[in-house]
């Protein structure tokens, strides 16, 4: 079963490193991951998609909150967050085929970044399953170049995950 | 106060009243052995990085504080590493200190140049690469913080040598805030209650110490909860030492080379109270057995400990010694006559066979050994067969010790931290038990010893053989024994001789009285080897 886990860490070098370190020896498998700064610039947040069953989780929430630099982990229920990631696509896109898929791109509020005269880039964030299904729809036309971010989530309501100082 | 990073790294130690440090020098840490040299702190000089980690650890051991070992940048540092893995494996709190190459050589390769920090990452509690000369005031404290509270162990601090040379403003800092690190102490009032509740509900309840006991020093007050409440006690091999042999309830150690009366009430028990114990696979084989017919209940400091082997009933995070103090206040007396009456049929009196000649039996002479030696002697297993002989063969009188490397099993581990002990506490004594093999992965240490006159006993147990791995092939590989043997091995009471140590070689009962008075009356470095059969087993 996949589970999202926030993790809120010091800004500190080498932080990802005791993160992903402690993923591979303990065993434990990263889908995703992504990594970035907070309103506080000493704060920063990792989303973290893994993999495991309930014994798991709970292991890999209790071994991350013994790092010393991991200040806060809440793993986040599927319907008590909003979860997205971005993703951009290169297609193969003759002239014949660009009003196809800028509708494609209308009807999956997907967005034009970039026109050639045998490609289009487009843009995309959304949940998981919706890229994996936009993938499923563009695929035809011949993907040249795929790249995705890992999945950021934030909790519904006014609810929140931070650090207090 | 101006100063040079090196000298305020001194500073630091002096503030945390390190007496003590070990450690090896090389051209990354000269600054630093420049500054300790006229700073009063005794540097012993190690013979080899990974036996001043081992040192330091028998010192943290006996003392109940961070120790400190020393190693220069790349081989030196690199060779620690085997120390602090063993410090991590059983929670034992020790400061490393690296040199490191300068700050802009970093990542160029440059000559003993190693990425420790990376490197020892997955046996620190946590590490420091500091590349600002400013932060070593803040960084020493957290360290030291950082190593003794909640569950210890090591941290490391590597200092690049620029970073050294550099001139600070020392201000040590008063206390720590971590906003990150803080560990749970007292226990939760509830949850206490609970578990006293199971306690006093069961039929036949039983405590099984671990080595958490020590490191939360609350070997008074598991035994002053167990006598109250009537329970019997069982320690893992970290735990050993922690109750008294001649205690009526205890029944000693548990697990794959544990004693019948411990392994049985392990299994009879119908509430089983652990105590820092991580329940670990030497100790408990089939966790997933055991918690199905028994109610768990489980204090750790460290709350990924509890449900990590072996499900808990009722967890409970916290210091033993502050979680057992608050449950003595509320704990009545009970009464298990029958259950400990049960118990007692399954305590096997101590007989030994007799040994072939030239030989004695190893469980003899320990057993021998226990007897004559002071109640409060720190004793210190190696790993093996001498291990095994002595963790379940030594008499533990009152207020006697025992250690050894449990958690990651490091040969060569039981002279350098005997030193390490001994140096922290030289009122007693203190007697590291090894076995031909792990002697010889230590033995440079007899020069550490000598130099310093720090007056350990060593009692090495001869078979020619690695015992405990030709044990394994003898039962698991159809006798095909293989890379056990240690011909070629010197003559130790010559080796002996040669550190100008006193020594004596037990081959018979008689030998073994007088090995036995070296041990216990010589005032100096004494060594024995016991001939053993090199068929004994621990099994």
């Amino acid at each position: 079963m996949k589970h999202t886990i926030s993790v809120l860490v010091e800004n500190h070098s080498g932080v990802l490193s005791r993160i992903t370190g402690l993923f591979s020896r303990r065993g434990f498998n990263i889908e995703s991951l992504a990594v970035g700064p907070t309103n506080d610039p000493e704060v920063s947040r990792i989303t973290i998609i893994a993999d495991g069953d309930e014994h798991t989780v709970e292991q890999i929430e209790k071994q991350l909150n013994k790092l010393i630099e991991v200040i806060k982990v809440r793993t986040l229920q599927k319907d008590e967050c909003f979860a997205r990631e971005l993703m951009m696509v290169k297609l193969n896109c003759p002239a014949d085929k660009r009003s196809e898929i800028m509708t494609i791109a209308e009807m999956t509020e997907a967005k034009i970044v970039d026109v050639t005269l045998t490609t289009v880039t487009l843009e995309i964030c959304a949940r998981y399953n919706k890229l994996e299904r936009f993938i499923e729809i563009v695929a035809p036309y011949g993907i040249i170049e795929l790249v995705r971010t890992g999945t950021i989530a934030i909790q519904k309501g006014s609810e929140s995950i931070t650090a207090k100082k | 106060m101006k100063m040079k990073a090196s000298q305020a790294m001194v500073e630091c130690l002096k503030a945390e009243n390190i007496k003590v440090v070990y450690g090896y020098p090389g051209a990354a840490i000269c600054p630093f052995y420049d500054s300790l040299m006229d700073s009063g702190i005794r540097h012993v000089l190690v013979r080899h990085e990974a036996n001043g980690g081992h040192e330091a650890s028998g010192y943290a051991r006996i003392s109940g504080k961070p120790a400190v070992c020393i190693a220069t940048s790349g081989p030196g540092a690199v060779n620690l590493i085997t120390a602090i893995a063993t410090a991590y494996a059983d929670s034992i709190p020790i400061i490393c200190i690296t040199g490191q190459v300068n700050t802009d050589q970093i990542g160029s390769d440059v000559f003993q140049e190693a990425d420790i920090t990376g490197a020892a990452e997955p046996f620190v509690k946590h590490s420091y690469l500091v590349k600002d000369a400013a932060d070593i005031p803040r960084v020493f404290k957290e360290a030291f913080y950082i190593a003794g509270t909640g569950r210890p162990g090591p941290v490391l601090i590597d200092v690049p040598m620029d970073v050294q040379r550099a001139e600070i403003d020392f201000d040590y800092p008063k206390s720590v805030d971590i906003r990150s690190y803080k560990p749970t102490t007292k226990g939760n009032a509830f949850q206490i209650k609970r578990v006293l509740s199971e306690l006093e509900k069961a039929s036949k309840p039983l405590i099984c110490i671990g080595g958490g006991v020590f490191a939360s020093n609350a070997q008074e007050e598991i035994n002053e909860l167990a006598h109250i409440m009537n329970i019997p006690v069982i320690t893992t091999m970290m735990g050993i030492s922690a109750f008294s042999d001649d205690d009526p309830l205890f029944f000693g150690m548990l697990g794959m080379h544990g004693v019948k009366s411990a392994n049985t009430a392990v299994n009879e028990c119908d509430v089983l109270f652990l105590v820092g114990a991580r329940v670990g696979d030497r100790a408990v084989r089939t966790p997933l057995a055991l918690e199905k017919t028994t109610k768990i209940l489980h204090i750790d400091i460290d709350p990924a400990e509890i449900g990590k082997n072996i499900g808990a009933d009722l967890p409970l995070v916290g210091d033993a010694k502050y979680v057992l103090r608050q449950m003595i206040e509320k704990a009545k007396p009970q009464q298990h006559d029958e259950w400990i009456a049960e118990l007692n049929t399954y305590r096997q009196e101590r007989v030994f066979e007799p040994a072939k000649a030239g030989t004695v039996n190893p469980r003899w002479f320990i057993d021998r050994l226990s007897r004559a030696m002071p109640d409060d002697t720190v004793v210190v297993a190696d790993v093996g067969q001498n291990q095994i002989w002595t963790a379940t063969g030594y008499h533990i009188g009152k207020g006697g010790r025992f250690m050894t490397s449990g958690g990651m099993g490091t040969m060569g581990y039981s002279l350098p931290a005997a030193i390490g002990a001994k140096m922290a506490d030289p009122s007693r004594t203190v007697m590291a038990v090894c076995g031909d093999g792990s002697l010889q992965m230590c033995m440079m240490e007899l020069a550490t010893a000598v130099q310093h006159d720090v007056k350990v006993k060593v009692v090495v147990m001869t078979n020619n053989r690695l015992g405990m791995v030709r044990e394994l092939q003898t039962k698991g590989y159809d006798g095909r024994e293989t890379a056990v043997f240690l011909d070629g091995s010197p003559d130790f009471i010559k080796l002996a001789e040669a550190y100008g140590i006193k020594s004596c070689r037990v081959t018979d009962e008689k030998s073994a009285v007088e090995a036995v008075k070296l041990l216990r009356d010589y005032d100096g470095i004494a060594l024995v080897e016991v001939i053993v059969d090199e068929n004994a087993a621990t099994l």
